[in-house]
C-alpha cells in the first residue's frame, strides 16, 4: 500500500469521542414487550387513557408486521424481548423543577458533550432541550420563549400541559401504521421534543434538542412534534450521542413536521451515535422516520442533515407539499467509515400546485463504510408546474468501500420538470500530491477536499452549527485528536 | 541552489533516470530539452517527491539540504514548486481558499503569522494583474471547468503567490496557443530575480522564445548527453533528437 494509501487510511480511523458511561442511578423497566411494559411506560408519563389506547393500538398492529428488507443494510434480527423499553435516571418523582436541580453527573455529561445546562453557558440564542435516554432531563430559555408564546417542551411534558395539541396533531404526518419501526415507536416512544410556534410568530431563537443513550440494554424511542401555526418560522437542531457499547443498541424515533400557511420550518440533525468499533461491533441501529407536511399555501420544510454517526442509518426525512406554492428541501452529508452502513434519503410528494422541492445528498464513504442514497420524487395529477432537482454525489476513500444511489421518479401530471445529477469520485493520489506539493499536509489535504464536497450542505446549518459540522467531519477523518 | 548528484531513478523497476548531474544557482533559469520518454517528467516528479518513483542512486540538495529525505509538503515548504503538467481539479475547493490554505501553511512552517482574508485578498490582487487572472477564476473550483491555458495559467499565478525560491516548469507550455504562452511566460519573466531559479521542462524551443533560459540541457535515455547556452535550443530545433539518440539505426531513419 502506497504512503499516502496509508495516511488516508489512518485518518479514516479514529477513536469515537462521547463513548463515554455516565455512572447515575437508573429506573430502568425490566427487558421485553408486552401490553403490560406499555401500560407501565403509559402511568410513568400519566398520560390520558387516549394516548395509552393508541400506543395499545400500534403495538397491535406491529405484532402483525414483518421487519422491512429493501433497505441496503445488514444487520442481524432484533431480539426485541432483550430489550429494555424504559430508562431513566432516578430523581424526585415530578423531576428536576429549574435546571439548578438537575443531577451534577448528568451535568457534567452534558458538559463533557459541549452541551452545558447553565443557562449563563448556553450558546447565547440557542434554546436546548436535554433528553437522557428515556426522559427529559432539562429545557433552558422556557420563559422567554413563553413570552413570545412559543411552546418548547419535553414530549411528556407537552401530554401533560397541552394535551389538545398533541391530540391534534400526533400521528397526522406519520400514522401509527406507516412502518414497522415507526409503529413500534408509537406504542413504546417515550420523551422527545415538542414544539409549537403561534401565529405570525418567528422563534427568536434556535430550538434544540441533544439526545443521550446512556442505559445499556436499551433502546431509545423519542417523538418530536413541530407545529408551526400560520406565518410561524422555526429552526430547530437535534444532536445525538451514545457510549461505546460492545453490544448493538436501538434508536427508532418519530419526528413529525407541519406547517401551515406561509409557515416555514427549517430542521437540522447532526447525528453522532456511536458508530461501533473498527471491525464493526456495537453501535446504534438508527432506525428512523421523519416527516413533515407542507400543509398551508406557501410553506416551507428545509431538512439538513449530517449524519456521521450510528452502525446502521436508515432514514428518509420526507416532505408532503399539500399547500399550492410550498417548498421542500432536502439537504445531506452521510459519512461511513469502518463497518458503518447508511440507507437514506428522502420522499419528495408533491400535491399543491407549484410545488418545488430540492434534494442535495452528498455521502462520503471510508474504510468498509457503505452508503446508499434512495429517494423517490412522486408528482401527484393535481400537481400543476411542480418542480425537482436533485442532486446526488458520492465521495470514496479507499477501495473497500461502496457508494449507491437508488433515485426513484414518479411523474403522474405532464407539466412537471424533474431533474436528477448524479456523481461518484474519489480522493486520488493526484489531488493529494497536488495538495502536498502546494505545502498542505495530506490531513489537512483530506478535510480541505472532503469539506468543499460538503459544502452545500453545511451551508444550510445555522451558522455555529457549520463549524460544529465542519469540526466532527474533520474529527471522523483526521488522526485522533490532543 | 539545486545541486542534483549522480541521480538515477526507477518506476516500478525500470530505470528511467540514469544519472543526471545538474546544478542551477540562483538567480538562473535553465531549459531542459528532450524528446516523449526520456525522463523529463520523471525527474520533475523525482524533484518534488511524488510516490512512485524510488531514487536507487545518487542525491539532490536544495539550498544545502538534503531534498530526498523530505515529504513533499516539506520541499513546498522549503521553498520548492511545481507547475504541473496536468493541474488535479479540486470540485468544492474554491480557488482562492485553496491558495489561502497553502499559503499559510507555508508560512506556518517557517513561523510567520497567518495571513488573514483581508490581507491575502491584497497579495492575491496584486499577483492577478500578472497573468491577466480574471477575479471570477479565484472564485470558482480549483481547476474544475477551467480550460488547458485557464490551468496553467492558473499554476503561474499560484506560483506568483507562493513566491517559491525554485520552480519547476513541467511541459507548461503543452497545449497553450500563442496568446496564452505569451501571458504564462510574461509571468514566469516577472517572477524572474536574483533569489530566484527555475527549471523550465520543455518538448519545444517555441517556449523558449519567450522565455530565454540561460542554459539548455539536452536529455535523452535518462541523461543529459549535451549542455549548451541559449543557441543549443535552436539547433536542437533545426536537427531534432535524432541526432543525440544512442541507436544510430533509429536516428538514420528520423533524419531520413
Amino acid at each position: 500500500m502506497s504512503a499516502s494509501a496509508e495516511t488516508l487510511e489512518r485518518l479514516t480511523q479514529n477513536d469515537y469521542e462521547f463513548g463515554f458511561v455516565t455512572d447515575v442511578e437508573q429506573d430502568v423497566a425490566p427487558p421485553g414487550l408486552n401490553e403490560d411494559i406499555i401500560r407501565l411506560i403509559s402511568a410513568k408519563k400519566e398520560e390520558p387513557e387516549w394516548l395509552l389506547e393508541w400506543r395499545l393500538t400500534a403495538y397491535r398492529h406491529w405484532l402483525t408486521m414483518e421487519r422491512p428488507e429493501w433497505a441496503r443494510v445488514h444487520y442481524p434480527p432484533i431480539d426485541y424481548q432483550a430489550i429494555s423499553y424504559y430508562a431513566a435516571p432516578k430523581t424526585r418523582k415530578d423531576g428536576p423543577k429549574s435546571l439548578d436541580e438537575i443531577d451534577p453527573e448528568i451535568r457534567r455529561t452534558y458538559e463533557r458533550l459541549g452541551i452545558p445546562l447553565v443557562e449563563q453557558e448556553i450558546l447565547a440564542g440557542v434554546a436546548v432541550d436535554a433528553v437522557f435516554d428515556s426522559v427529559s432531563v432539562a429545557t433552558s430559555f422556557k420563559e422567554k420563549l413563553a413570552e413570545k408564546g412559543v411552546i418548547f417542551c419535553s414530549f411528556s411534558e407537552a401530554v401533560r400541559e397541552h394535551p389538545e395539541l398533541v391530540r391534534q396533531y400526533l400521528g397526522t404526518v406519520v400514522p401509527y401504521r406507516d412502518n414497522y419501526y415507526a409503529t413500534l415507536n408509537s406504542a413504546v416512544f417515550t420523551d422527545g421534543s415538542f414544539c409549537y410556534i403561534p401565529k405570525g410568530v418567528r422563534c427568536p431563537m434556535e430550538l434544540s434538542t441533544y439526545f443521550r443513550i446512556n442505559a445499556s440494554n436499551t433502546g431509545q424511542f423519542e417523538r418530536t412534534l413541530i407545529i408551526a401555526d400560520e406565518g410561524a418560522y422555526v429552526s430547530y437542531l437535534e444532536g445525538c450521542t451514545a457510549p461505546q457499547r460492545d453490544e448493538n443498541q436501538l434508536h427508532a424515533a418519530v419526528v413529525e413536521l407541519i406547517a401551515l400557511d406561509d409557515a416555514t420550518i427549517k430542521y437540522s440533525t447532526v447525528q453522532n451515535w456511536y458508530p461501533g468499533d473498527a471491525e464493526g461491533k456495537g453501535g446504534i441501529y438508527n432506525f428512523v422516520t421523519k416527516r413533515g407536511i407542507c400543509k398551508g399555501r406557501n410553506s416551507k420544510i428545509s431538512w439538513t442533515q449530517v449524519e456521521t454517526g450510528s452502525a446502521i442509518t436508515w432514514k428518509y426525512p420526507s416532505c408532503i407539499l399539500r399547500g399550492d406554492n410550498s417548498v421542500g428541501e432536502f439537504y445531506s452529508v452521510a459519512l461511513t467509515r469502518d463497518y458503518q452502513q447508511a440507507d437514506t434519503g428522502t420522499k419528495m410528494i408533491h400535491i399543491g400546485k407549484n410545488t418545488r422541492s430540492t434534494i442535495i445528498s452528498k455521502g462520503i464513504s471510508a474504510g468498509h463504510g457503505q452508503n446508499a442514497y434512495r429517494g423517490l420524487v412522486k408528482i401527484l395529477p393535481t400537481a400543476d408546474n411542480a418542480r425537482n432537482y436533485s442532486q446526488c454525489d458520492s465521495i470514496l476513500m479507499g477501495d473497500q468501500c461502496g457508494a449507491h444511489t437508488f433515485p426513484y421518479i414518479q411523474v403522474q401530471n405532464p407539466t412537471a420538470q424533474v431533474e436528477h445529477e448524479a456523481s461518484t469520485s474519489k480522493i486520488s493520489e493526484d489531488q493529494l500530491f497536488y495538495c502536498n506539493q502546494r505545502g498542505i499536509s495530506t490531513e489537512d489535504a483530506v478535510s480541505l477536499i472532503v469539506n468543499g464536497f460538503c459544502k452545500e450542505v453545511f451551508k444550510e446549518l445555522p451558522m455555529e452549527f457549520a463549524v460544529e459540522a465542519q469540526k466532527l467531519i474533520e474529527l471522523k477523518l483526521e488522526g485522533s485528536v490532543g | 541552489m539545486l545541486e542534483i548528484k549522480n541521480l538515477h531513478a526507477s518506476v516500478d523497476g525500470r530505470e528511467i533516470l540514469n544519472g543526471i548531474d545538474l546544478s542551477i544557482q540562483a538567480g538562473e533559469v535553465h531549459a531542459l530539452m528532450g524528446p516523449n520518454g526520456s525522463g523529463k517528467s520523471t525527474l520533475a516528479n523525482v524533484i518534488a517527491g511524488r510516490e512512485g518513483y524510488e531514487v536507487t542512486a545518487g542525491e539532490v540538495l536544495f539550498l544545502g539540504k538534503n531534498l530526498l529525505e523530505l515529504a513533499p509538503e516539506e520541499r513546498a515548504r522549503a521553498g520548492l514548486f511545481l507547475a504541473f503538467q496536468y493541474p488535479v481539479e479540486i470540485p468544492g475547493v474554491n480557488n482562492l481558499y485553496f491558495l489561502k490554505a497553502a499559503a499559510n501553511a507555508i508560512r506556518k512552517s517557517r513561523g510567520e503569522p497567518e495571513l488573514d482574508a483581508m490581507e491575502f485578498w491584497e497579495t492575491v490582487h496584486q499577483r492577478m494583474e500578472l497573468v491577466k487572472m480574471d477575479e471570477s477564476m479565484l472564485k470558482r473550483p480549483v481547476n474544475e471547468g477551467f480550460s488547458g491555458g485557464e490551468k496553467k495559467r492558473n499554476e503561474i499565478f499560484q506560483m506568483a503567490v507562493l513566491e517559491p525560491r525554485f520552480a519547476v516548469l513541467d511541459e507548461t507550455d503543452s497545449g497553450l496557443d500563442i496568446d496564452a504562452l505569451k501571458v504564462v511566460s510574461d509571468g514566469v519573466n516577472a517572477l524572474r530575480g536574483p533569489e530566484r531559479g527555475f527549471l523550465v521542462i520543455t518538448h519545444y524551443q517555441r517556449l523558449l522564445e519567450y522565455i530565454v533560459p540561460d542554459r539548455v540541457h539536452v536529455l535523452i535515455n535518462g541523461r543529459i548527453v549535451r549542455s549548451g547556452g541559449k543557441e543549443l535550443a535552436l539547433e536542437l530545433e533545426e536537427q531534432g533528437y535524432a541526432l543525440y539518440s544512442k541507436e544510430p539505426g533509429r536516428a538514420r531513419r528520423a533524419n531520413a
